[in-house]
């Protein structure tokens, strides 16, 4: 690290290096990223395998569930169809808590020294990205065992990926700093990821929410996250509604450009108020 | 050396403290949980922050008022004040923990702060990589901890377990590997919050060793301590803090003598009871003086280390109470109890029953029992095994001198004892050995005689 030849702290003083200690900081980050990764499956008897288990399960059981009303596929198999929700969903659904509860996770860290918050919330996202980067290879397994091929579309996924991973930072931030002063918080995240498995576009194709709701159906940063997994991955049979996706990820810019703003107003306090 | 490392300027942090109001009433919880989301939401777009409930008041709190001070760079300085005097306020504004309400503050160089040993330790990982995780959370790069990797272990004196998770490690192991990789940090500037005060004696030692040895550096340090025998063994000057202000800096010797009279009247203390109209309706049991009597009157200060003494307590009891526990302890200047002595061992019929009156009690300590030196007396009420009456820490003061003990001709008290015992040596001759004939060292001496 670079020596930083004097600080000065000030009241009220907006930390203006801040964006440059983040860079600095970068060590820190990789570091409990690291430790995150290395302690996730510490002790436990399936391991790694835990991240594959979870959401083949949901898979199973949403897929059942689908077969069961006999929604639409789309010509796809059914266990792809829901698995290509179900991959970005769980992205979003693990980030996003994982997210929200890194400041009280890490309250020891936040009272006893100095670094940018921030890297608290963003190293919850490397594990389950890396968490996700397995199931992705599942799908592959799936995919073979269907013998269903992708087409070039699949090499959008990255784009998707991002946009899930930007809408859980947005939404974690915000909670992750209501947390530190208003415990609710921790009710009321689970509370939200719940009801989103069953609003969001799993079980189902998006394709069955009338025309005029499309729109307003959208707003739920998720669903054009998932139709984009499933416009990459399910190719020819899915037609894709964008003014959804440009929504979910405005909103998603818009949600994340708060809650850094309110992140940062809050920051300074966490040590007191944690 | 004469250029300044750390400059403070009327440093002020305020905390906000909430109480509850009367009133747990349905009528109360209701209104909370129905405002809730707009205060929530108030709180979010307002500037400064601040929750409030209808069944809330606040209160400010002002744990460092106006401090300001200058420190050379090189300098090892020492922090000493009581509990709640804001020492540990002022080490978090330092590290960047909190920001302060006001004021400011330079320092010139690579700070590192240390409030804690073993920050962010993972049970779950090994020792080798705790020490990669706590270093970069201390503020060393990759390369640094690679690079004083061997030093650290070989510090920290664990090399057999360092593949072990720390979880299974003793806590004398635990804090030996988490002070080795705080010890090679190389700030310019290094604050150290009350982290000695764990592991064992000798290890203690070879931590102050290192530490003296970085000063030598030319580094400076800010250390917080409550042993005055730490904080005068390593600091060269010192910062006095009463209240949330910064009462005296100066000479680390002029420092910790302030410190351990602070707050005590020395040998007598009338003041113990500041509103006795509102203590008689709050509490069922208070104090009003503590003095120490010798033969040679009250409120002595410098005892004889051969005499007794007696500790005289008034406290006054507003209503009738059954079993009351009154204590006594004696502390010295490492912060450490010499001994504590409870009434109910030698009168407990005195503590059964009490009716309400004004009541003097003392206890007597013996002639040739503590060590020369300097101790504080706490003094405490409580019923048995329950509720506390009243404390008060330091109410008194006492220097005991030499006055031609056996051990005067040693120097340091220290090292020979908390306490001195006379006790009954006994000892006589096994057998008279031939003077001149050498033993057979395999032998045992019986048959060599």
């Amino acid at each position: 690290m670079e020596k930083t030849p004097s600080v000065i702290l000030e009241a009220g003083r907006a930390d203006r290096q801040y964006w440059h200690d983040l860079w600095r900081y970068r060590e820190l980050f990789v570091f409990l990223a690291w430790r995150d990764l290395s302690v996730r499956y510490k002790q436990t008897a399936v391991g790694v395998a835990w991240a594959l288990v979870r959401p083949f399960i949901t898979m199973v059981v949403f897929s059942l569930f689908g077969a069961l009303t006999n929604t639409d596929t789309g010509g796809a198999p059914r266990a792809i169809m829901t698995f290509t929700a179900i991959l970005p969903w769980t992205l979003f659904s693990s980030a996003m808590s994982e997210s929200a509860g890194s400041l009280l996770g890490n309250s020891n860290l936040i009272s006893k020294v100095y670094f940018p918050r921030l890297i608290l919330p963003a190293t919850s996202l490397m594990v389950c990205l890396v968490d996700f980067l397995i199931s992705l290879g599942f799908l592959g397994v799936l995919m073979v065992w269907y013998q269903y091929w992708p087409t070039w579309r699949v090499l959008t996924l990255p784009l998707f990926t991002l946009s899930a991973l930007l809408s859980s930072i947005a939404v974690g931030l915000w909670m992750a700093s209501l947390t530190v002063k208003y415990r609710d918080f921790r009710v009321v995240v689970p509370f939200i990821l719940q009801f989103g498995t069953f609003v969001s576009p799993i079980a189902f194709l998006s394709s069955i929410i009338p025309e005029k709701w499309r729109l307003l159906y959208s707003l739920n940063p998720m669903v054009g996250v998932i139709d984009g997994f499933r416009w990459a991955v399910l190719g020819q049979s899915v037609e894709f509604y964008w003014p959804g996706l440009i929504l979910s990820v405005l909103l998603s810019i818009g949600l994340l450009w708060t809650g850094i703003w309110y992140f940062r107003r809050t920051e300074k306090t966490f040590a007191d108020v944690i | 050396m004469s250029e300044s490392a750390i400059q403070v300027d009327n440093l002020s942090k305020r905390y906000t403290i909430y109480h509850k109001k009367d009133g747990n009433g349905l009528r109360h919880i209701l209104n909370d949980v129905l405002t809730a989301p707009f205060r929530i939401a108030k709180s979010v777009f307002s500037k400064n922050a601040e929750i409030e409930s209808s069944s809330q008041s606040t209160e400010d709190f002002w744990a460092l008022k106006d401090v300001s001070f200058d420190i050379a760079q090189g300098d090892v300085v020492g922090v000493v004040g009581r509990n709640g005097a804001g020492k540990s306020t002022l080490l978090k504004v330092l590290s960047r923990i909190t920001e302060p309400t006001s004021g400011r503050i330079r320092m010139n160089g690579r700070v590192a702060s240390l409030l804690e040993v073993g920050t962010g330790f993972h049970p779950e990982l090994s020792g080798r990589d705790n020490i990669f995780l706590n270093g970069a959370i201390l503020g060393m790069s990759r390369a640094e901890i690679r690079r004083k990797f061997d030093d650290i272990v070989a510090f920290s004196e664990i090399e057999k377990f360092i593949d072990t998770p720390v979880k299974r490690y003793s806590s004398g192991m635990y804090v030996r590997l988490a002070f080795a990789v705080a010890a090679h940090l190389e700030p310019e500037i290094l604050i150290i919050d009350e982290v000695l005060a764990v592991g064992d004696a000798q290890f203690q030692r070879k931590c102050l060793g290192k530490m003296n040895e970085v000063s030598k550096g030319g580094r400076t340090i800010l250390f917080v301590s409550h042993s005055m025998s730490a904080i005068a063994q390593l600091c060269r000057s010192g910062l006095f803090f009463q209240r949330g202000q910064l009462v005296h800096q100066g000479p680390i010797a002029e420092i910790v003598g302030r410190y351990l009279t602070s707050g005590t009247d020395p040998g007598e203390n009338r003041g113990l009871a500041v509103n006795v109209e509102e203590l008689r309706k709050r509490k069922k049991l208070f104090f009003h003086s503590a003095a120490i009597r010798t033969a040679a009157g009250t409120g002595s200060v410098d005892l004889d280390v051969r005499e007794p003494f007696d500790i005289e307590l008034v406290y006054e009891v507003p209503g009738s109470l059954t079993r009351i526990e009154l204590s006594i302890r004696i502390m010295n200047t490492d912060g450490r109890p010499v001994f504590t002595t409870l009434q109910s061992e030698c009168s407990p019929a005195a503590v059964e029953e009490v009716k309400q009156g004004l009541y003097s009690t003392s206890v007597t300590v013996p002639g040739m029992l503590l060590m020369p030196g300097n101790y504080v007396v706490h003094i405490a009420a409580h019923e048995p095994m329950g509720e506390l009456f009243d404390v008060h820490e330091s109410v008194v003061s006492f220097t005991v001198h030499d006055t031609g003990t056996v051990f005067a001709i040693y120097n340091s008290y220290g090292s020979i004892g908390t306490v001195m015992q006379t006790l009954p040596w006994r000892q006589r001759q096994l057998l008279e050995l031939p003077g001149t004939a050498p033993v057979p060292a395999a032998n045992p001496p019986g048959r060599a005689a």
